[in-house]
């Protein structure tokens, strides 16, 4: 392999992982607050693609540009209305009880979504591209990229990550958020409402798991099914980085972008397997995660 | 008097008891169980299909039904696969009794229910599914397939590539990675090797099935820049590499073939270029040059627009190409059968070697040696047409089915190995767009 492919291999790596970033760190973030492996993320990141669609291509005759900002709406929109419900309704009264009842209830959650998704939008492929058509393409060697890929979806990865970083730790929410999560019984005793943590922490997650769906809708098909492929990889990346690691979720996404990229002009035989073998062979050496760490049973 | 009255009496009772014993009583309805993709990436296929069966359905019935007997139809969701599926198919033959089944769209549902179907004893018409092996590997009493299967389906878009751009020198494959990928693969690379070897082969790609992006693919082609571009994708996965291709430029780069493209032209409009090589899977279009001018067909399309809000694709043709086979052997077991309802045993020997023509087609024969349909195939090249917001088929031609699918009892890569370079030069029917 040459250098310019070499170069080209890390342009498509880096896209890749941009989204799988913005999807996976919602997954990660919920993990690491609430302790709920939410399955329905998948659902959630669907939703969001196909909402984001549904806003663009409603808006796009008005103002094209407009599609933008109806992307972020449909994320928001999602976020609150879908991930709150999840929370409110079917974790909230089962906290404190066994952790495989949160998981089959997110599960429960993911199908019935599942249908929802085929009984709003039906079962033919959407595509709603206006954003990315928007936006000029550059040329890297000769090889023509979409500025939407290889600027504007790293650009946005980028901005979640520092934006979560500093939310987390320069704001006062984000204090509260991560006292609730070192130890909810004692910050609940100096006054904190762990309720209302969780639940905006779960819209939050669920938001950015509607987020990348909503900024994969401009460059993918919508079809039933999309939620299913986007949580095994989620799951994989999370795991992989550690539960509840969110700058390591954003280089495990990078990583696990950059060797899929470089496998495929290399050894396109096991693109597929390339998430998987990296997260088996991480978790073989360090059973919490590349970022993870050994946590002290309280009891 | 009385000895007359007791003469007709006995005489009408001797003709009933006989009549009985020699023609099966005719049933209230006749039974049809189907299974197709309702849920999953593939119910693109699946749903447009059912509806198809229900209109379908629903017009034999006003008509009187087959035979004079209505049909009833049971769906099952191919979606659900696996051991599902097969408890499924088993409950709707065994309790709810159907007189014979359409299965399926998968060539790994028709692999798993070919044998059930056999074992219960349940004719069954594999409707949709391709995968050539299943009819070449076994003969079976019970099962047929009404339409063609991967080895002409690829053939014919290969024969197309050659006759149109027999020049190209590289080829790159972009197949989702499961069975119907490879395995058209597998045909169309073979074929290719037999008739002109010294194509090169520069990459062989075969992305996750309902991948999302196909970023680095495009790429990695733009890089490599082969003259030819393979896909026999389709749904999503085709719709999403042909627009991030044309977003790039490969598409204007190289020669794009899209093997069973016709199912996604309309959804596709006008990010869809001119130019580009379409399969059918059979000789499917709604704009047929053969056929487009036909009342029946026309009024077909024209109702399943009004239903569905799109034009018909392949599997609703293979749909009603279903219904007619079952019909025509219906017709003819009852013929054979002096005009009675006939036992199912009898529509099934009735059903090898049967013709019959949906009228949205050329005619479809039911190869009596392997139970193989030979159905023709259409191939086109995409071009802009005034007063359609998504590209038609021009220069199409029709292959006969008798020239490329593999013999009875021969296999379909064997087959394939033995096309010489003259195999190109076949007379086949150009058709220009209107």
């Amino acid at each position: 392999m040459n250098s310019t492919l070499a170069i080209l291999a890390i342009l498509d790596g880096i896209s890749y992982a941009a989204l799988v970033f913005l999807v996976s760190v919602g997954l990660s973030l919920i993990f690491g607050v609430l302790r709920v492996v939410n399955v329905a993320h998948g659902s959630l990141y669907a939703f969001g693609a196909y909402l984001a669609a549904t806003f663009s291509l409603a808006i796009a005759p008005i103002s094209p540009w407009l599609t933008y900002p109806a992307l972020l709406a449909a994320s928001i929109v999602i976020g609150v209305v879908c991930g709150g419900f999840i929370e409110r309704f079917l974790l909230r009264p089962l906290s404190g009880q066994e952790d495989v009842l949160q998981l089959l209830i997110t599960f429960a959650a993911f199908m019935i979504m599942d249908n929802l998704q085929r009984l709003i939008w039906g079962v033919q492929p959407i595509f709603a591209a206006e954003p990315l058509r928007l936006l000029p393409n550059v040329a890297v060697f000769g090889v023509s990229y979409t500025s939407y890929q290889v600027i504007l979806l790293p650009g946005v990865a980028l901005a979640t990550l520092f934006g979560l970083r500093y939310f987390l730790r320069r704001t006062l929410s984000g204090a509260v958020i991560l006292a609730v999560t070192e130890d909810r019984e004692a910050s609940t005793a100096i006054g904190i409402d762990a309720k209302r943590v969780y639940f905006v922490t779960f819209v939050i997650g669920a938001s950015l798991a509607a987020l990348g769906g909503a900024l994969a809708s401009p460059t993918t098909s919508l079809v039933p099914g999309m939620g299913a492929d986007m949580i095994v990889l989620s799951f994989a990346v999370a795991a992989t980085a550690g539960l509840g690691q969110i700058e390591g979720t954003a280089l495990t996404a990078l990583m696990i972008g950059l060797t899929r990229a470089f496998v495929i002009y290399l050894q396109p035989e096991f693109e597929v397997l390339v998430p998987y073998l990296l997260m088996v062979l991480v978790l073989l050496v360090r059973p919490f995660g590349l970022f993870g760490a050994v946590q002290v049973r309280k009891i | 008097m009385q000895f007359l009255k007791a003469a007709v009496a006995a005489g009408l009772v001797v003709v009933t008891f006989t009549g009985t014993s020699l023609a099966q009583s005719k049933p209230s309805e006749l039974k049809i169980g189907i299974t197709t993709f309702l849920s999953g990436p593939a119910s693109v296929f699946g749903v447009p299909a059912k509806a198809a069966a229900e209109m379908i359905a629903e017009d034999l019935n006003k008509k009187g039904g087959i035979g004079g007997v209505p049909v009833k139809l049971s769906f099952i969701d191919e979606g659900a696969g696996g051991e599902a599926l097969v408890s499924n198919y088993r409950r709707v033959v065994q309790d709810e009794k159907v007189d014979a089944t359409f299965a399926s769209i998968s060539s790994g549902s028709c692999t798993q229910l070919v044998p059930v179907a056999e074992d219960l004893k349940v004719m069954n018409f594999m409707w949709d599914c391709g995968a050539a092996s299943i009819l070449e590997t076994k003969k079976y009493r019970y099962n047929f397939r009404t339409q063609a299967n991967g080895t002409p389906e690829m053939l014919a878009v290969l024969l197309y590539l050659l006759k149109t751009k027999p020049d190209f020198k590289t080829i790159a494959v972009v197949n989702q990675d499961y069975a119907w990928g490879r395995e058209s693969w597998e045909i169309f690379s073979t074929a290719l090797k037999a008739m002109k070897p010294d194509v090169q082969v520069v990459a062989e790609l075969f992305p996750k099935f309902g991948a999302p992006d196909y970023s680095t693919e495009v790429s990695r082609l733009l890089a490599l820049r082969p003259d030819v571009v393979l896909t026999t994708s389709w749904g999503g996965d085709l719709d999403t590499l042909v627009r991030q291709a044309g977003q790039r430029g490969l598409l204007q780069q190289s020669t794009f073939v899209l093997g069973i493209g016709e199912s996604s032209i309309q959804r596709l409009g006008k990010d869809l270029p001119e130019g580009l090589i379409v399969g059918a899977r059979g000789d499917h279009w709604f704009l047929h040059p053969e056929k487009k001018n036909d009342a029946a067909f026309k009024a077909f399309n024209e109702a399943f627009k009004a239903k569905t809000g799109a034009w018909p694709i392949y599997p609703v043709y293979h749909m009603a190409q279903a219904f007619k086979a079952l019909q025509t052997a219906y017709d003819k077991a009852i013929k054979s059968n002096g005009g009675n309802w006939p036992t199912r045993e009898q529509v099934v020997d009735a059903t090898g070697g049967t013709e019959f023509a949906t009228g949205f087609g050329r005619p479809i024969t039911l190869r009596p040696e392997d139970n193989q349909g030979l159905e023709a195939q259409l191939v086109g090249v995409t071009k802009s047409v005034p007063g359609y917001d998504f590209k038609l088929l021009d220069n199409i031609m029709i292959f006969d089915p008798k020239m490329i699918t593999n013999p009875a009892g021969v296999r379909s890569v064997e087959w394939l190995k033995t096309l010489k370079p003259d195999f190109v030069k076949m007379d086949v029917p150009t058709f220009k767009a209107q």
